[in-house]
Formats: structure tokens, sequence, C-alpha cells
């Protein structure tokens, strides 16, 4: 399929889209759009359900199914429409606020049944769309709009949550490395189970204005410096690691998926 | 073919709902609906259907909702406590028009309540409980018989009017057995939602309207399904423009108030034109009604009318079949709330008397006999 298939996915007349100039969104879109291209992943049976927030309007600009929900809920509702249709290929592009806070039953179970859904965080440390609060994801001690002196609470890993609870597919990357991004959302397409994308992305207009991260070049600088080499990572000590984030692939394998597991069950039963 | 069974209201519940067609169940255990979770985990796989139980009811009516979006009939039971969690997403179901059926057995309340006795007291939550201006169908049945016919009705409607239907059932009617008459698919009428047959390209979710029901696709057909919670224009997109959001709100509300003729009918017993009327739903319907015959056996002329929809209240009839009436009693197991919607309907709050008990104990129809002796006396 050649590259330009991509607009197949993307509603090129509904833009420009609301978000901010430097924020990371559209660039997680055409990442997405060009890994389902190579995919061959029909529009129409391709799902594209978002969370609430800044990410979640990522929806208003695609072409194939759209489903946009409540708060925190969207793998919820997804992992219903999967046990009814699961020859859908259902992609979860969810905001780290919606994900990590309310979401994060949804989440942690959802990896836990291995439903068959590839999971698209977009970090970007704070809640945008109402004006910068800080999330569970947004490191010790950054500034937010409701941690004006430094966030005062830890954060969590959601990549470590997720190989815990049973995922078959866990990475994470950030908005500067376009190509990695793109692999890595590939590769979860063609796994069954659940599937883990984190995306650490620039907020221009709240954290990283905030936390004096500078232009949108030198945020972009930032997260090349900052996110390095899972394996580069593990050969640190314990200080060095308080100044850098890992990326890369962090699980890979094939457990069954829920309905995989169902319909054992109920052949189990049958018998 | 139809077969006699000896069912509780729970049980009548679960097998309506095969019978109607419904192959996807999601829900958590809670006092007093557990028995319509525990049955649905046998009776889905055996009819090649889905049973889930979900990690709260927020995520079961969710997984419900998106089941129903897939094309397959959906539904969950539950009781106030977890009521109050869907509210959430039955604000959604409303909002984005998706067929969903969701059982409240009441129990006793506020917050964990008496979590095995009885009451009648979310009749305000199922209708108001999720924010903003939407309109949605609460039927309540009085018997096992129609736990199980009320169960297929609430499937028909929520496929006709793509709405969330409430089945309002209690404590009381889930564990009473009573011998129930099971008409089987073959036998039932069965309303499916309409489905899009016009060109794909160019498709609008919103845009085809029949009777201000919009004619739908579900998720993975040909024809693209967008859905949001957002205000959406008919292709499905978000909106903020106030007109697109004025016409979709006020839509939500006339698709299904201004068809109120379609929805189950009250049932009216005794003596039309009778001095005193009993009004009464649910449970306590059937203490109301051994009442007024009883009363009626002794002479006495009184008129018993049984709310079956209970959502949108039935105005028009209700004040039509009490317009004569002298003096009407309200029985009810909460504190008045359908006495109020009488009120509402601009009947005199002097004709009006509540019959009202709060102990978690049902109505007995020797109580309802007294009040309706002192008032003829």
């Amino acid at each position: 399929m050649p590259l330009a298939d991509y607009k197949q996915y993307v509603a090129m007349d509904r833009l420009p889209s609301i978000w901010c100039p430097g924020c990371g969104n559209g660039v997680a879109l055409k990442a997405l759009a060009l890994a389902l291209a190579e995919s061959e992943i029909p529009p129409d049976k391709t799902l594209l359900a978002n969370g609430i927030g800044c990410s979640g309007r990522v929806g208003d600009y695609v072409r194939c199914h759209r489903f946009h929900g409540t708060h925190g809920r969207t793998l919820a509702f997804v992992t219903g429409i999967k046990l009814v249709r699961p020859e859908i290929k259902a992609v979860c592009l969810l905001g780290d606020g919606d994900c990590s806070a309310i979401g994060m039953s949804h989440f942690i179970h959802s990896a836990r049944r291995n439903v068959d859904i590839v999971t698209i965080v977009i970090n970007n440390f704070n809640y945008g769309m109402t004006g910068g609060q800080f999330s569970p994801l947004s490191p010790y001690n950054m500034i937010t709009s409701t941690s004006r002196s430094g966030k005062a609470e830890p954060d969590i890993d959601m990549c470590k949550l997720a190989d815990v609870a049973g995922a078959n597919y866990v990475s994470r990357t950030t908005i500067y490395h376009v190509a990695e991004m793109k692999n890595y959302i590939k590769e979860s397409l063609g796994k069954k189970g659940f599937s883990l994308v984190e995306i650490v992305s620039p907020c221009p207009t709240y954290y990283a204005r905030y936390n004096k991260i500078g232009t949108i070049i030198q945020q972009l600088e930032w997260l090349k410096e900052k996110f390095i080499p899972i394996e580069r990572y593990n050969e640190m000590n314990n200080d060095e690691k308080e100044n850098f984030f890992w990326r890369g692939i962090l699980i890979n394998r094939d457990l069954p998926d829920l309905y995989q597991h169902m319909h054992k069950g109920v052949e189990v039963r049958k018998r | 073919m139809t077969i006699k069974k000896l069912l509780t209201g729970n049980e009548a519940c679960a097998y309506a709902a095969v019978n109607a067609g419904a192959r996807f169940f999601a829900g958590y255990p809670i006092t007093p609906a557990t028995e319509i979770v525990e049955l649905c985990s046998k009776l889905m796989p055996s009819n090649n259907g889905v049973f889930i139980q979900m990690e709260d009811e927020i995520a079961s009516l969710a997984a419900v909702i998106g089941a129903s979006l897939g094309g397959t009939k959906a539904f969950t039971a539950t009781s106030g406590p977890g009521f109050a969690l869907m509210s959430e997403n039955i604000g959604l179901a409303a909002m984005v028009e998706v067929p969903c059926v969701i059982i409240n057995v009441q129990r006793y309340g506020p917050s964990t309540g008496i979590a095995t006795k009885f009451s009648q007291s979310d009749v305000m939550a199922v209708r108001w409980g999720s924010p903003g201006d939407h309109s949605l169908i609460v039927l309540a049945p009085s018997s096992v018989q129609d736990c199980y016919d009320l169960t297929v009705e609430a499937f028909n409607l929520s496929e006709r009017f793509r709405t969330p239907v409430i089945l309002l059932s209690d404590a009381a009617l889930a564990h009473l057995r009573e011998k129930v008459e099971i008409r089987e698919p073959g036998e039932l009428n069965l309303y499916q939602r309409k489905k899009p047959s016009g060109p794909v390209d160019g498709y609008l979710p919103y845009g085809s309207l029949h009777n201000d029901v919009p004619v739908m696709s579900n998720f993975g057909d040909k024809h693209i399904l967008r859905v949001t919670g957002l205000v959406h224009q008919a292709s499905g997109y978000s909106s903020d423009n106030p007109r697109v959001a004025e016409e979709l709100v006020q839509r939500l509300a006339r698709k299904i108030d201004n068809y109120q003729e379609e929805l189950p009918a009250p049932f009216f017993y005794g003596r039309q034109s009778a001095d005193l009327i009993v009004v009464s739903f649910g449970i306590s319907a059937r203490a109301s009604l051994e009442a007024v015959n009883t009363a009626n056996n002794e002479g006495f002329k009184t008129g018993m009318l049984e709310l079956r929809t209970i959502w949108p209240f039935p105005s028009k009839k209700v004040k039509e079949l009490c317009s004569g009436a002298k003096k009407i009693l309200v029985v009810e197991a909460n504190r008045g709330q359908v006495r109020e919607q009488l009120i509402s309907c601009g009947i005199p709050p002097e004709k009006l008397r509540g019959i009202n008990k709060q102990n978690a104990e049902v109505i007995t129809p020797s109580e309802v006999l007294s009040a309706l002796k002192e008032e003829n006396s």
C-alpha cells in the first residue's frame, strides 16, 4: 500500500485541529494512520476510541469508526465491542489523566484480561484541556497549575503496571522519535491481546511553560536527551537513573487473549 | 410454544432477556440483583452469547453500551448503589442513542441501606440520576409474569427508540416465586433496530431519522459509525454550534415524549367513575389491587390505576382517569415520589393522600384496605 494511503484514515477536510501549535497529538495521529495503512487494515474494520481531554479530540479527525465516551471508561466500552465484534481492530488513544487517574482500574483490568486492544497513551504529563493540572504520570516535584510549588505525590510507571497486569506488548517512546513511534504502533497492531504504546508528548501551552522547558524545539530536544534506550537505562546506577527515563520495548509475549479464554471456557463447559 | 414455569422475578428477567434476543450481559454482583448475574453467566454462553463480570458497575454499563454499538442486544442488572455508578453512562447512552436495558432491582436506601430489604425509592433516581436534559423509558413490573413480559418489552422499546430502558424491579419481586407463562422467541413480537441500506460513501450516522430516531450502523459495518458524547452533528463529528446543540437535545426528548402511546399503558381496575381511586405501581400495586377488590366486594366503589410505564410519566392518561375522583390514594414504598408527579400533572394536592411505608417492609393489602375504609367513612 502506498505511503500516501494514510490519508484514508484522516479526515483531512476537518483540519486544522483544535490542538495548540507544538502539541504532539497530531504527530501521534499521523504515526497511527501510517501504521494502519502499512498494516493494511481497512477503515471499516478499524475503530479508534478515545478518552476525554485534548487527545480525546483525535476522533474528530478520522475517517474510520470512531467512539468517544465518558472520562476514563474507554477500555471498558471497547471490551464490550471486542467481545461481540472480534474482527474489528480496536485502537484506544488515551491521555495520561484519563488513563492513569479516573480510568486506572479499567486499564489494569483490561491488561489483566488481555483484551485484544491497542492502547496508545499520549502522556503529556498533565491535564491540558482543563488548564494544566498534574496527573498521576506527572513526574515528582514538577510544576503544574495544581502544584505550583512542585508535585508532592510520586508518579507511576504505566508500562510496568501493564506488565504485571498481564499485557502482551508494552513499549514506550516519545513524539521526537517518530519512526520508532510508528514502528511500535505497527507492531502492536499485529499482536493479539492487550498492547500498550506509551508516547511521551510535549504540552507547550502548560507543562513546558510552567517548567521552563523552552521553545517547542527545546522541548523535543528535551525528549530526545531525557528518554534513552531501555538497555542503556538498565545499565545505569540508581543515582544516574534519577535524571533519565527509558524508552523501548518492555514486554513482547503471546499469552491467550480474553476472547480465546472465553471460548475455551465454553468448550470445556459443553463437554 | 408457551411453557409454564415456577420462577422468581430475577429468574424471569434473565429468561426474558435471552428470549428477547439479548446475547451480551455485563454486570457486577449486588444484592438483590445477584441471581440475574449468576443466571446470565450460564444462559449467555449456552446461547452463544457473552457474559462478562466487570470491575464495577461503571464498567458494566460501559461494556453493555460497547456491545450494543457492535450490534448485539445487551443488558445489565444492578441495585441502588450500583445504579448510582451507572448514571454517568446512562447519560452517554441517551446522548449517543444506544439501545440497552438496565434492570434496577430496588433495595432499601440511601447508600448501602439494608442490602436484602425492599423499597420503591428509586423512582426519581432512575429518571434524574444522570445530568443534562434527556428522556428515557422506565417500566415497573408488579408480578413475576410482568418481570418476564416487561423485560421483553424493555428490549423492544430500547431498539425502537434507541435509548436506555430501565426495568424498575424490587427486592420483593426479585425473590417472589410465581407461575409464569413463558412465550418463546417464536411467539414474541421482537423489534430489531433499523439499519442503513443506502450508499456507504457520505453516510451520516445521525443524518437519517425515522420517527425522530436515527438509523445507525454498528461498529465494524460497511457504513462507518461515529459516536461521541459531545454535542454532535449528523455526521457524528462534534460541534459546539448552539443550533446543533438545541436541535439535538430537543430531539432526544421529543423522540420518546411524542410517542408515548407506544409505551405500556396503565391498567385500570374497578369502576371508571369512582369517587375514590388508588394509584400504585410495582409490588405495591398487587397489595392495592387486593385491597380494592376486597373493598368493592364489600360494596365500596373504588377504582385502581396501576402504572406500568413510570417514565416518561403518563400524565395525560393519569389526569384523564383521575379527573372525576374526589380522593386519590397513592400507594408507594417511599416518601411520595409518584405522588409528586400527580401534583405535576395538575391534580390538586388536597385530593391526594399518600400511603407510604419506609420501614423496608412491603405494603400489605390490609394497610391499603384500612386507608380505603377511612376515606369512605
